[in-house]
Parts: structure tokens; sequence; C-alpha cells
């Protein structure tokens, strides 16, 4: 067993920055391909546009490098078309939250059977650190100096407000449970969402004075508390399993249209 | 067996008859009737429509799907198509096979949304930035709409492009028989497929002109497609040369080929001092002017355009030939007409006759053109 039957060692080291969490992310998610066992071809990696957008770069399953903030809308027409894939949509928080939110609310009212992995480093890092939806109040950033005068949204809420199968939030501290949930996300059989906080170092922390790589990490570990321990009011984020629950995901649902549409007579 | 139906209704047809097996859409008017039909008509042969959030959703499910290897469509009308524009470059850079019909409407923007308009022709072929070359198809009949409808996903499959097909409020919604069973034989063309064994390359191709057989998410390959300009393999590439054979390569597989690509349909006469150029509804109008103003003694010539892109270059040229004015009925502000006077030069007087109220041009505006011209 080894994330090498997934990650092309070739393209190591990867052109993130040095202590960036995405590198971290898609060893968890080749670490969660190969303890499934899934083959190359049964899975596409679907990237939307931004540092994390490049991952697909680094898989040697199918690939889809699509549009900044699109990776779920390209993704429900190949997991529709063929439901038998493994579909997963990496998104940074720019892809997942601002531009993309309207589709990833969407494919979480459908339940479409996907993993969404969105990974959440508070801020647009490949065009140079501007505030995203996912920075704090206050927060600085390229395009905020005097303090971001907007909330930031609980994408973990969201998604499970929307209708979701299976929300999880971790951070890259926790990498046995990240992997872990990713599994769990990838078996779900409905739209299962994995938000993953971690540091970008290069502009987050830079413009936020946050220190080393190493000090946001431990920053991050300690804005998060497990849900067991999480009480409403909290000014910690709850991490863990936030949501799980058993619907009829989209695909098998529109397998009962053409049921009823006599789609499958003669088959 | 003849069929009462109108232009939209005779889209599904044509799409069915192609075998197109997926539909993304978001409801549009005048182009709402293909998105009703198909969601009913799919799933009874196992196919699948799904209604997204929006019309870049729409074409972005519908690229998804064909990478799958299903046969796509999507419909809207200028809106919707505005949406669309950042995934129809992905269909472009990826070369993935999708048909977009667009149901014109009159703009600009939300414009005029239960009324006739051509106003889309340069947005189909320049809305997507870098510039590179679509195909796109104009029916004027129903019976044509069927059978273009079908050359749509027949050239979206050969040449691995999205295809727009251009109808318009009028022709989506105004009804024809047709005889469906004439197209039980029409020539399907389907995607090349990788042969199973040796190495993949997504993108393998060695002239300018190759189209690189595909193989579907799923199947015996592994498929990268990306819209990050990329090598044969899908892998972004930093490499001038690279690059050039890629870019050259979507520029060369259409331009070249628009010999082949491109259809027209030319009523000419000996000794004709002018010609009628149209597309779409407007060509019918400008069909019936031809016929009474030759019965009254003019010389003209008509050409109606079935293929606005690649625009028929040769046979505006050859229909123009002795001819010192052409007339270009459309409803826009001049589209076509400025593809004709690049095509003519400046010799040729070309005429416009334009109108952007929603309302139709009549045979009679254009006899009233060409007679006010012969008679300056
Ligand atoms: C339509 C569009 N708008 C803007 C951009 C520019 N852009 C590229 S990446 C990006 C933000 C990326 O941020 P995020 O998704 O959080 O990923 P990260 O780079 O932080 O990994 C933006 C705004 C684009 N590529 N496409």
């Amino acid at each position: 067993m080894s994330i090498f039957n997934y990650i092309n060692e070739a393209k190591l080291p990867t052109f993130w920055c040095s202590g960036c969490g995405h590198g971290v992310i898609i060893k968890a998610l080749a670490d969660a391909f190969d303890q499934l066992e899934l083959a190359l071809n049964e899975i596409v990696v679907v990237t939307g546009i931004g540092c994390f957008g490049r991952s697909d770069d680094y898989f040697m399953t199918n690939a889809l490098h699509t549009l900044h903030g699109r990776a779920i809308a390209y993704a429900t027409g190949v997991k529709l078309a063929n439901p038998e894939l493994t579909v997963v949509a990496l998104m940074g928080d720019g892809d997942a939250a601002s531009i993309g939110g309207n589709h990833l609310i969407h494919a979480a009212r459908r339940n479409l059977g996907i993993l969404a992995l969105c990974a959440n480093n508070r801020n647009y890092g490949m065009t140079g650190g501007q505030y995203s939806p996912t920075s704090q109040f206050g927060d600085r950033s390229s395009t905020s100096r005097y303090g971001l005068p907007e909330s930031s949204f609980d994408l973990s809420a969201l998604v499970q407000a929307a209708g979701a199968s299976f929300v999880a939030r971790t951070t890259v501290f926790h990498y046995k449970n990240l992997v872990k949930y990713l599994k769990k996300g990838i078996n779900k059989g409905g739209f299962a969402f994995v938000e993953v906080m971690e540091p970008c170092p290069t502009m987050y922390g830079k413009f936020n004075q946050l220190g080393s790589a190493g000090d946001m990490v431990q920053q991050i570990r300690d804005e998060v508390v497990p849900v067991s321990r999480w009480k409403p009011g909290s000014d910690k984020s709850p991490i863990g399993i936030l949501c799980e629950r058993d619907m009829q995901e989209y695909c098998r649902a529109y397998d009962d249209v053409i049921r009823k549409a006599g789609g499958f007579d003669g088959d | 067996m003849r069929k009462f139906i109108s232009g939209n209704e005779a889209v599904v047809e044509g799409a069915l008859i192609a075998g197109c097996r997926f539909f993304g859409g978001y409801p549009i008017t005048p182009s709402s009737e293909i998105a009703g039909h198909l969601s009913t008509r799919l799933p009874q042969i196992g196919g699948k429509y799904i209604q997204m959030e929006d019309e870049i959703g729409s074409l972005a499910a519908c690229i998804g799907a064909s990478l799958c290897g299903e046969k796509v469509m999507t419909a809207t009308s200028g809106p919707g198509l505005s949406l669309m524009l950042e995934n129809v470059g992905m269909a472009i850079m990826a070369e993935v096979p999708c048909v977009i019909v667009d149901v014109q409407r009159g703009g600009p923007s939300t414009g005029l949304a239960t009324k006739v308009g051509q106003g889309d022709v340069f947005q189909v072929r320049w809305g997507s930035h870098g510039g590179y070359p679509v195909i796109a198809l104009a029916p004027s009949t129903i019976a044509e709409t069927v059978e273009m409808t079908i050359e749509a996903f027949n050239l979206a499959e050969k040449y691995r492009v999205p295809v727009f097909l251009m109808t318009d409020k009028v022709i989506g919604h105004m009804r024809e028989d047709v005889d469906l069973e004439s197209f039980a034989g029409y020539p399907i063309i389907n995607r090349k497929v990788a042969p199973p064994d040796g190495e993949f390359l997504p993108y393998r191709a060695e002239n300018l002109t190759d189209v690189p057989p595909m193989s579907p998410y799923g199947g015996l390959h592994v498929v990268r497609a990306s819209s990050t300009t990329h090598d044969q393999r899908g892998v972004p590439t930093p490499d001038p040369e690279k690059i050039t054979f890629k870019n050259s390569r979507l520029y060369h597989k259409i331009q070249d080929k628009a010999g082949e690509i491109c259809r027209w349909e030319a009523d000419l006469m000996p000794g004709a001092d002018s010609l009628v150029v149209s597309f779409g509804i407007s060509a019918r109008s400008g069909k019936q002017a031809v016929v009474e103003a030759r019965a009254s003694g003019m010389k003209v010539n008509f050409l109606k355009i079935l293929t606005l892109w690649p625009f028929p270059e040769e046979a505006i040229s050859e229909a123009a030939r002795g001819v010192n004015k052409v007339v270009v009925p459309e409803l826009n502000w001049g589209q076509v007409a400025l593809e004709v006077e690049r095509v003519l030069g400046a010799d040729v007087n070309v005429i416009r006759v334009n109108k952007t109220d929603g309302t139709i041009i009549c045979p009679e505006e254009i006899i009233q053109v060409l007679n006010d011209a012969a008679a300056s």
C-alpha cells in the first residue's frame, strides 16, 4: 500500500509554497483512495482554479481540470452520466464559497453522490492573498489592509443546511481523522462535504502576522474543538463529523425517473 | 409519418435521432419547450435530464457528461448564452463535443423575452475569450431544423468542438409539417474512440487538422481533460512549441475544414446584378422577396446561409460574381453584413436591411430596398 499508486512521484516536490497545507490534503486523499483500493480509472478528480486547483496535476487518476468555481458543476455531469464513478471535487475556499457557492449548495440539496473537499486557507492564495468568503471579520489581506468589514461563512453549516448527507470539518493537523473522513465521504453514497482548515503562510499568514507555518498550524489547532465538546456560542469551531444522515442519492433517485418513464425496458 | 411540429420540437426530434442522451439546462423563453420535452423523452430511453442552477452549470454539466462518452445538448437564449460563454471556452480548450441551441430573442440584456432577434451571430463566434473558432448552424425551416440539429451533433462529434444551433423565437415556435421518417437513414457520426491497447494520450495529434480520438471516463484508459493550455497528455505546459501546436490545431482543425463544414443554398441566375444574402428566419423573407423581384423583371441572386461559422466565404464570393449590390436582411444591426463586406471588399455595395423591434422583416421591405437600389 502506497500513496504513490495514486500520486505521481515524478511531479514532486509540489509547486506549492513551503508550509502550505494543500500537499497534506492531497496526500490524505491519496491515502484514502489507497485504503479503499480504488482503481485509477474509476476515480475522477475534478478541480477548479487556484493554488489548490492545481491538485489534479499530481494524481494519476482520471482528471478534469475545470474553471474557477465550477468543479462541482462539471462533477454533476460526470456523476449523472456515469454513477459508477468515484467523483471527487477539489476546491479552494474561493472555488467553493464565492464563485462556486451556488453549485455547492445545489449539489448538496440534490444529494449528488460525490465527495466535495474544500481546502480552506481563508484567502485567495493564487491571486495574491485577497480576502475570501471564509476570511474573518477584521482580517488583513491584500485587499483589506484596514481590516475586513465582512463576516465569514461557516461553510460546513451552510452545506449541512443545504441538505448534504455527510459533513465533516477537520484541519491539516488532524491527519488521521482527515483520511478517515475522506474515506467515509467517498463511501457515503450521497453528497459528502469535507472542510479542511489549513495555513497559507505566504499570504494569509503574512498579512495577519501569524508567524511561521508551524505557528499557524498550532493556531488552527487551538481554534477548533471536537464537536462532542463544542457548545453553541463557543468562539471555537467544531471539528469532526458534523452531520451524517441517510437519504436517497440523486442518481439513484433519477433511476426511479427512468424506471417510471419506461427507460429501463428492454435492458 | 408527417408531423406538424414546432422548431423547438424539431430540435428535440433531431437530437434524439442523433443519439443525444444527456441534457443539462436552465429554462428561458423562447427555448424552454426543448427542456420540457427532453425531460420527458430522455428518461424514456435511459437518457438523463438535469435542470441545473444556472446556465453556467448547465453547460458545465453537459461537458462533464460528454467526457463520460454521452452525446450532450443544452438549449438557451441570449441571457443564458451570455452566462455559458466561459464553458464554451472550456469545451473549445478541452475539445469536448457538445451542442448548444440558441433560440435567439431580441436584445440587449433581458431585451425582448418573447420576441424575435438574430443578434447573437458574433457572440457565438467571438464571445469566448481567446477568439477560437466554433461551428454555428442556422436553419430556416422546421425540416431543416431537424436536419441541422443532427448535423450539429455530427460536427461536434467529428471535430470535438462546441457546435451552436442558432434558431430564433419565430422558428422555435412556428409549426410546419415534417416527415420524421425521412431522417431514418440519416448518417450519424460518433466520436472516434481510442484503440484499447498502447499508450493513450487524450490529445494525441500529429497534424494541425487532427482531431484526437477520445476515451470516456470509466473506460479502459485514464483520461485527463483540462482548461489550462496543455500538451498531448493533457498536462499544463509552459513550452512555447507545444502551446503553439495546441492552439494552432484548435484553429486549423475547424478553419481548414470550412470547405467540408460549410453549407448553404444558392439560387443563382444568369446576368444577375444584385444578390440577397440571409439566414434563419430572415432568409425566408429574403427568398420570397427574390421570387417577387424576379417576377417583376429584376435579375437577383439568392443565397441562404446554413453554416454561419465558419463563414461560407467561397459561397458568398461565388453568388456575388458580377453583382454590384448585395442586400443583407437580418434582425440585428448588421452582423452578417459585416462578414459579407469583409469577404467581398469595397467594390460591392452591401446594403443592410436591419430590424430590432421584435418583428420579422417582411418580403416587401426587402423588395423596396432592391427597388430603391435599382433606381439609384
Ligand atoms: C472566472 C475567474 N475569475 C477569477 C479568476 C482568478 N482566480 C484564480 S484563482 C482565484 C482564487 C483562488 O482562491 P481559492 O479558491 O481559495 O484557492 P487557493 O488559491 O487559495 O488555493 C482567483 C480569484 C479566475 N481564474 N477565473
